[in-house]
């Protein structure tokens, strides 16, 4: 991790509430990151774990019956969560670009990809029609579509899932963002398209100094683009460290579970079928408001404390963060309570 | 391997569906989508097959060929020594008792004006096997056996979740007592944590109840992990099959060796020796021509655009259909 420098983006306790007829979901509770300049931040969780809203919120994207209840979003010490709504449009797309997991469905289909690359390019530079399809083409080079100038003129249906989604990393690069949020980015994709889609986002993050946020629930891609890797739960952060230090050593029983419950490729010994570990019961209902760690009714090292108390996520040695009274103890009143 | 001597539930050879290209007023046919291609397999009983391939290679048509859910070009299907596409459509329906399907969304796949007793009770009324309390009995039963809560039969799908609604789609297709299950990747619309949970129980229910399973899916690792052999499709045709060890460890198929090396590695020091591909996955209306990988093979040779390999035993029962593994491509054909 490099030294103190000023992170290009500060999340502090965030939350994202909905306010639904069965009550009050808290689907972000309390969500907070940093990420340098250059660097990959992967956001790891399962479905429904406040993800995806995460990087929402930094867009302002959160539509109602969602809304942002408080936080604060700092991009480059700016607060996006109280600038002027003209302002946090300008952030859109040409500070902060966003890649959706669904590249055909985020695409227009009645446009071609170079229509619809070259009016995000009009809408923050001021560039004849002209010289924006000329970009656009150029981009889509960039991005590696093979004869860029005739596909420019070509609508989305024309393209496979992974063409589609090269167009959308080059609409997303079109502006010269810092930072790009890809969500899934490539889990409608098959796996060699994965591979390849996941080599152009490390390249051209190295090439542009792009600060990424990937968001995934797929532990592999995690590991072979994040620097830092920040687990997601019930709306939470509960572990953040170096990507190493995740994979070698989690600390976290929830990143610990995740880790052990994937099969891995290549382990299998001739008709030996091993059950794979699975964390047992679900996913808490998110309008149910127990106090308490979230993960202790599943957790199999769970103790008093967990079920009173909701950890906080408190720094470890090594630049890494868990939010567990394994290993953080819990505030001294609770502690003689407990067995 | 689990097979015991008692041989082959399922034997299918040279399956086929060409869905026809309509174009014009009058619809005439001006060509066909080799959606399926000439697919041999063989499943023994008690066995699980893993059918893997990308979007679009035709393994979800073969599977469901198999059930004539979509009725097959040509080709055939034995299953238990009957030739299914032989069968009336009544006859057919009498033989559905033994082959059930789990479909891979658990949200479309579940009526959800009903409830979860009717449910998976739907096809013990359909074929007249048990109703009013018995019906009952059986159901709480099969919910059990899946892990559920027999309460879970007055309440509608909306109310589970995606591991949950599985769970219902999987006591549905216990319900009659199969003997083989086409799995249509039942776990890939599942968060990890909840697939580790479905595969053990697909992993307990074959062993209690003595179920096949074609296991179809594309995600190599989960494939890996459940199935005793593995078949790999691409662009309608199979073109390796082996034991799941020797497949992994040993694959003979360049597309085989461009698949694995693409699964991304949990683990961030691993040094990804990927083997890149060449071009999209071409269309299946126009297959090229002798081996049909030939065009994105990395390896391709001259012969590979002219002939179309067969798929052959490499030794050990582990075939593959490629020109640089059977030089000699003239052997007999499996």
């Amino acid at each position: 991790m490099p030294p103190e420098a000023a992170p290009l983006l500060e999340v502090e306790d965030l939350r994202v509430e909905f306010d639904t007829p069965e009550g009050k979901s808290r689907a972000v509770n309390g969500v907070s990151f940093q990420i340098q300049e250059g660097e990959t931040l992967g956001l790891v969780g399962e479905s429904g774990c406040g993800k995806s809203l995460t990087a929402m919120s930094v867009l302002r994207l959160i539509t109602p019956p969602g809304r942002i209840a408080s936080g604060r979003i700092l991009y480059r010490g700016r607060n996006l969560l109280t600038v002027s709504e003209p302002e946090i449009r300008k952030v859109r797309g040409k500070e902060i670009a966003l890649i959706f997991q669904e590249p055909v469905a985020a695409l227009n289909p009645v446009f071609t990809v170079g229509d619809q690359i070259a009016e995000a390019i009009r809408v923050h530079h001021k560039v004849s029609k002209k010289d924006a399809l000329a970009e656009a083409a150029r981009l889509l080079k960039l991005v590696q579509i093979p004869d860029a100038e005739r596909r420019v003129r070509e609508y989305p249906h024309q393209m496979s899932g992974g063409m589609c989604q090269r167009v959308m990393i080059a609409m997303a690069l079109s502006c010269k963002p810092s930072l790009i949020m890809a969500d899934e980015p490539t889990t409608a994709l098959d796996v060699t398209i994965q591979a390849e889609i996941l080599d152009l986002l490390r390249r051209l993050k190295e090439e542009f100094r792009l600060s990424l946020l990937l968001i995934s629930h797929n532990l592999g891609v995690i590991a072979g683009s994040a620097d830092r890797v920040a687990v997601m739960y019930a709306g939470r952060i509960v572990e953040l460290a170096p990507v190493r230090e995740i994979f070698a050593s989690p600390k976290h029983p929830y990143t610990i579970g995740l880790l052990r419950s994937i099969p891995k490729l290549g382990e299998r010994k001739r008709s030996a079928r091993r059950r794979l570990y699975a964390i047992p019961g679900t996913v808490p209902d998110p309008y149910a408001h127990e106090a308490g760690c979230p993960f202790a009714p599943r957790c199999p090292d769970v103790m008093q404390a967990c079920r009173r108390e909701d950890p906080r996520l408190l720094p470890l040695e090594g630049g890494r963060k868990v939010a567990c009274f394994l290993h953080h103890p819990a505030h001294p009143s609770s502690e003689a309570a407990t067995s | 391997m689990t097979g015991n001597p008692q041989g082959n539930l399922l034997e299918v050879r040279g399956l086929k569906k060409h869905f026809p290209i309509r174009r014009g007023v009058f619809s005439r046919v001006s060509g066909y989508v080799r959606a399926v291609d000439g697919v041999d397999l063989v499943l023994k009983q008690g066995e699980t097959l893993g059918l893997v391939g990308e979007s679009g290679s035709g393994k979800t048509t073969a599977g469901r060929c198999i059930l004539r859910l979509i009725e097959p070009t040509g080709g055939s299907v034995v299953f238990d020594g009957v030739d299914l596409l032989g069968l009336s459509p009544a006859e057919m329906r009498q033989m559905r008792r033994k082959i059930q399907v789990i479909f891979q969304d658990p949200y479309s796949s579940l009526n959800p004006r009903m409830r979860v007793g009717s449910i998976v009770g739907e096809p013990l009324a359909i074929h007249r096997i048990a109703k009013g309390t018995d019906r009952e009995h059986r159901v709480a039963d099969l919910l059990c056996k899946v892990g559920l809560d027999p309460m879970a039969m007055k309440r509608y799908p909306h109310e589970f979740s995606g591991g949950q609604r599985q769970r219902i789609g999987i006591a549905r297709a216990l319900a009659l007592n199969p003997r083989l299950i086409i799995c249509d990747e039942p776990v890939s619309a599942l968060d990890v944590s909840v697939q580790a949970q479905v595969v053990n129980l697909l992993m307990d229910l074959q062993e209690e109840f003595s179920l096949t399973y074609l296991f179809i899916a594309h995600d190599l690792s989960v494939v890996e992990h459940i199935s005793d052999r593995v078949a790999v499709m691409y662009l309608g045709k199979i073109v390796e099959v082996a034991d799941a060890e020797s497949l992994y460890r040993d694959p003979k198929h360049p597309y085989t060796r461009a698949l694995l090396s693409a699964v991304p590695v949990p683990d961030p020091d691993a040094k990804p020796q990927r083997i890149a591909l060449k071009g999209d996955l071409p269309s299946p209306a126009a297959p090229p021509p002798g081996c049909a990988f030939h065009p994105r093979c990395p390896v391709a040779v001259e012969v590979c655009s002219r002939l179309e390999p067969k798929l052959l035993d490499s030794g050990g029962g582990h075939l593959a259909s490629c020109h640089l593994v059977h030089p000699d491509g003239a052997g007999p054909p499996v």
